[in-house]
């Protein structure tokens, strides 16, 4: 696999987004106990190379939708730890004034839309996006991040169907940690491979190992350019380890569910440590990346200082926001 | 310019005006386009517009329901069909998860301009699945906006009301008054939560909705002849709630009937009686009466059907109790009977 596709610049800038999205979720582990963040918080860590390889290939004005698994995703759209912050804290300087805390997170002006808690519900209304596209001849591409439970519901096979009946720009990301909540896939599905059973339908399909941001990368870029020569529903499907509880900061390996992965099987799935092994490989000097490691840090704990400052809603906006 | 049309001509004038003005107006559903256009209520827009603003698509209520969001999310402004309001419910979590919560969870950001029409109520046997009204049902969840309308007119300037609105409004509209003709002005605009006196009266008040404003009008008609003059109300938006016209109304009579075309029990009927009640409790001189379907699915086999839908003779029933009157003898009454005006089989 050809890993040297991207420059020096971009690589750091990319290095820059995925350790904003790992030091984001670990500043909330840390200051998850003190009670003050009250909003159930699904952590992406082992999954961030995913939206940040995906998002770092989209075009300008791309439009994209997400689960409440959607931390790295938001950060990756706007890299906004002020707001990131603040919606977790159920401040008005939240981009949902504390209404849509971390399971709701949008941010509409960067593009960024939706993100719902039950599962496979943003799926049609990316495809409504990408209809609204097609319908004003814009080649504008729409993306969409779902677990590999989505694929179980009636509604993402009824958006597929659609998607590809109507050849919309709409790129469909499904990142499979193998468990639905705490069912592993091979207690839920009836099929053996989604990504064979996604090939049978008229669309673009690619994908491999998520904790891998370059491949994540050259894989994306490869759907996304035959949607733009070409106008139809991409695939991609990206393996992850999800390190943490289903919801919560916490490990949950003494559950009994699934077992923890060896020192050296974590180093191997961890898509920071993976990236930093490349960049360093590629000539990037530690030193360069603790520096970035460093102001990243120092930007998550401004941001977090200012949401435990920031005042609260007013009585008032429970009542606003429902109707225009 | 007036003009007579039925019902259905109306809707389909509404929304070819109203696509004919915003480019962003397009209709869509299961079998918009086909030969029989929705019981006519579509006629016209596919040889007008083309197939890429008025479209058939896969029998997927669900997924159809989130591209209509997406859509309205993008800008746009969708009419969602769906030949029978039974259908919605496979898009529930569509309409109650996400196109009533998105605005509000995303602090007033995002603006949905959505349409959902949908057929209800009676039909010809059309049993437990063809047959829902459900108004109650999407009124209870806050962020949508619930419209049934009465009369052609009605249904056309309230669909265009509905499609300039930037919120998603519900349009329920009942089979029967495909049929019902009148006058329509093209240019008069009616805004939502805004009810209407449809007969006035001094005896009892009676508050209905949709199909039960004809029953009503016509209790009010076989009443006449006794000289109790009946009130009909004609709610037309379920959300926003014109609470002052109906108070007012009640306040003159001091006498009310809900007849809701839907279920009673946790229904529009009970909240309105309720509200009845709170605001006028000094004037009342009767309980608020409720009508509304029997609490059973419904029946297919007529005489049984005939029991589960609410009708002018209940209202007359209810009216006599109410003032203390001798039954009127119905025997030579000729009430609405669909055999007249519907066949089957749909």
């Amino acid at each position: 696999m050809q890993k040297d596709i991207l420059s020096k610049e971009e690589s750091l800038a990319l290095y820059r987004k995925l350790i904003l999205t790992r030091l984001a979720e670990e500043k909330i582990r840390e200051e998850y106990f003190k009670d003050e963040m009250k909003t159930p918080v699904h952590l992406g860590i082992g999954g961030e190379a995913i939206p940040v390889g995906v998002c770092h290939c989209l075009p300008p004005r791309s439009k994209t939708f997400g689960t409440y698994r959607n931390h790295s995703l938001y950060l990756a759209m706007t890299e906004d730890t002020d707001g990131f912050f603040g919606e977790l804290y159920g401040k008005v300087n939240g981009p949902g004034k504390g209404k849509a805390g971390s399971m709701h997170l949008s941010f509409p002006e960067r593009d960024f839309i939706a993100t719902s808690a039950v599962v496979g519900t943003t799926i049609p209304v990316a495809v409504g996006a990408a209809l609204a596209n097609a319908y004003r001849k814009s080649n504008d591409v729409v993306t969409v991040f779902f677990g590999d439970g989505a694929v179980e519901e009636g509604v993402f096979w009824e958006s597929l169907n659609f998607a590809c009946l109507k050849n919309l720009r709409v790129l469909f990301v499904c990142e499979d940690n193998g468990l639905a909540i705490h069912t592993p896939a091979k207690e839920r599905q009836g099929f053996q491979s989604i990504l064979e059973t996604v090939k049978t339908f008229d669309c673009y399909v690619g994908g491999g190992q998520g904790h891998d941001l370059q491949g994540v990368i050259q894989s994306t870029h490869q759907v996304v350019k035959q949607m733009e020569d070409q106008p139809k529903p991409g695939f991609l499907h990206f393996t992850y380890y999800r390190f943490l509880e289903h919801v919560g900061p916490r490990e949950d390996f003494d559950a009994g569910y699934r077992s923890r992965p060896t020192p050296d099987n974590l180093d191997g799935l961890d898509p920071v440590l993976c990236f930093e092994r490349d960049l360093c490989q590629n000539g990037c000097k530690p030193s360069e990346l603790s520096a970035i490691k460093k102001s990243v840090e120092e930007k998550i704990a401004k941001s977090v200082l200012t949401a435990q400052k920031t005042d609260f809603p007013s009585s008032e906006e429970l009542y606003t926001d429902l109707f225009v | 310019m007036k003009s007579f049309m039925t019902f259905r001509e109306s809707l389909s004038l509404a929304v070819a005006k109203e696509m004919e003005a915003d480019p962003s107006v397009f209709v869509f559903g299961l079998d918009v386009p086909d030969h029989k256009r929705i019981f006519g209520s579509t006629k016209g827009l596919v040889e007008k517009f083309g197939l890429e603003r008025c479209f058939g698509t896969p029998l997927s209520e669900d997924a159809m329901t989130g591209v209509a969001l997406g859509a309205a999310l993008s800008g746009l402004r969708p009419i969602h069909v769906h030949i029978r309001v039974d259908f919605m419910m496979l898009a529930m979590n569509q309409i109650v998860n996400m196109i009533s919560n998105l605005r509000y969870m995303s602090g007033g950001k995002l603006t949905i301009p959505l349409v959902i029409r949908a057929v209800i109520g009676r039909g010809w046997g059309q049993s437990a699945q063809h047959s829902k009204s459900l108004q109650s049902f999407f009124a209870h969840i806050p962020g949508l906006k619930v419209v049934m309308p009465t009369t052609p007119q009605d249904a056309y300037s309230l669909l265009r009301t509905s499609i300039r609105d930037d919120n998603p409004v519900i349009f329920l509209e009942h089979r029967w008054l495909y049929d019902v003709e009148g006058e329509v002005d093209e240019r008069k605009t009616i805004p939502l939560g805004n009810a209407t006196v449809r007969r006035q009266g001094d005896a009892v008040t009676v508050v209905a909705t949709s199909w039960m404003n004809v029953e009503a009008l016509k209790a009010a008609e076989v009443l006449e002849r006794r000289g109790i003059q009946l009130e009909v109300v004609d709610v037309r938006s379920i959300t926003p709630l014109d609470e002052e016209t109906i108070i007012q109304s009640v306040k003159k009579t001091r006498r009310c009937i809900v007849a809701d075309y839907d279920w009673a029990f946790c229904g529009f009927s009970a909240e309105l009686a309720s509200l009845i009640h709170h605001r006028c409790f000094n004037d009342l001189k009767k309980p608020v009466e409720r009508l509304g379907f029997a609490p059973v699915p419904c029946p297919t086999t007529r005489p049984l059907e005939n029991l589960f839908y609410p009708s002018a003779v209940h209202i007359i029933r209810i009216v006599e109790q109410m003032l203390g009157l001798e039954k009127t003898d119905l025997s030579g009454e000729s009430f609405y009977s669909y055999e007249h005006n519907f066949k089957g089989p749909f």
